[in-house]
């Protein structure tokens, strides 16, 4: 079955989505980054979305249900490498992702992350 | 007798083409004010291969339908002729007279080479009439769009010009804004800034609005969105140059600046800018 990798880095989990979403694939990756948060004590998520070209509503939605899950179990989420065409189209569709944290690159992720953790 | 609408025509004008492109000068000059050496030798020639297109066109098309392949020569001509008119800045009038001011001239050539017939002449004259006002609506309409041309480039320039993002110091951009915001606009100013932050990343935007002579609802929901893209690339935006009476609007309309830092001037966001960054100025 299609799944999507999650990475430790330390205390932190690394997230790279770089296929399109649908409905089993966001549930699959939920139930195991929070499995994975539980399991590896992490305190920090990385979701990397700097392949995604096009992004709905729908994944929207999908990343900051995921961010909110990953609050619960005290791990800051941070939502890296969205495209300027991305970030536009989010916001015409009034999804700003309230509540998650963004930053350009991995790197400035990690840096916020270490910066919180 | 038989005889196709416009044969006489084309004869009157293979014969008398120098006498009618003198006749059109002089027509023009009476109407058209500007008209220097260049303009004139400008207008003999263009004058000399419409009618040289005419002669050839007439007999094979037919003189209702413009549309038609034996008019391309001729409407390329006056396409062209009515957009370097156009972009020289002549009125419309003074683009048609150049069409209407053959009609006087060959009616009256027409009227003495067929003064026998005049059942002829007046349908001569329908045809002719017509076919003139077909070429002057052509005229009319390729001089409207090459304006038009030329009113969308401006827009564009516009639109390009007057949305700059500067880089003021390592991951500090500023972007000044400088008229208002309508939603084409915001398009670009977003684009613009967002491209920036990738290129240069940023961590901080400063949004300088002391060029923006109002701030009414949509304004503000254009800036608001523009900060929220920002933020989605992971990077905070300030509004800088908030003058008194933009203040006083703003919080009379209601609109929610809460989540943005606001400062008075593109200074003191750039202070503000700089110790989140981490860096800093002295004098030395």
């Amino acid at each position: 079955m299609e799944r999507i990798p999650i990475l430790r880095m330390g205390k932190l989990l690394l997230v790279t989505i770089q296929v399109d979403m649908h409905d089993r694939l966001a549930m699959t990756l939920q139930e195991d980054l929070t499995e994975r948060i539980v399991k590896e004590r992490a305190t920090g998520v990385l979701i990397d979305i700097s392949a995604l070209d096009i992004v709905d509503s729908f994944i929207g939605r999908m990343i900051s249900n995921t961010a909110a899950m990953a609050k619960i179990l005290d791990a800051k989420t941070v939502v890296v490498g969205m495209q300027p065409a991305v970030a536009i189209t989010l916001v015409e569709l009034g999804l700003t992702l309230e509540g998650v944290i963004t930053a350009l690159n991995v790197e400035r992720g990690i840096s916020l992350l270490g910066h919180n953790a | 007798m038989t005889h196709a609408p416009g044969a006489q025509i084309v004869e009157i004008i293979k014969n008398n083409q120098k006498d009618l492109v003198g006749d059109l000068l002089a027509t023009m000059k009476k109407k058209v004010i500007r008209l220097d050496k260049s303009a004139e030798n400008e207008i003999i020639i263009q004058a000399t291969q419409l009618l040289g297109f005419l002669e050839i066109a007439i007999p094979q098309g037919q003189l209702s339908d413009l549309e038609t392949r034996a008019w391309d020569d001729t409407r390329q001509l006056l396409s062209d002729f009515s957009q370097t008119r156009a972009k020289e800045g002549f009125s419309p009038i003074e683009t048609a007279t150049f069409i209407f001011s053959f009609k006087e001239p060959l009616f009256t050539l027409l009227r003495t080479s067929l003064s026998n017939n005049p059942q002829l002449l007046a349908e001569e004259i329908a045809v002719t009439s017509l076919l003139f006002d077909e070429l002057g609506l052509l005229t009319i309409s390729s001089y409207q769009k090459a304006r038009e041309q030329i009113i969308l480039r401006q827009q564009q320039e516009l639109l390009e010009l007057s949305t700059p993002v500067v880089q003021l110091w390592q991951n500090i951009l500023a972007l000044p804004l400088i008229g208002t915001l309508d939603s084409a606009r915001t398009q670009v100013v977003m684009e613009n800034l967002l491209q920036k932050i990738v290129e240069t990343g940023a961590l901080i935007a400063i949004i300088d609005i002391t060029g923006v002579p109002t701030v009414d609802t949509l304004v503000a929901q254009h800036l608001l969105k523009t900060i929220a893209a920002a933020r989605l690339m992971g990077a905070d935006c300030i509004i800088s140059g908030i003058r008194p009476q933009i203040a006083q609007t703003i919080v009379h309309l209601g609109v929610n600046l809460e989540d943005v830092i606001t400062k008075a001037t593109l200074a003191d966001a750039f202070v503000v800018a700089l110790k989140t960054t981490g860096s800093s100025v002295t004098n030395s």
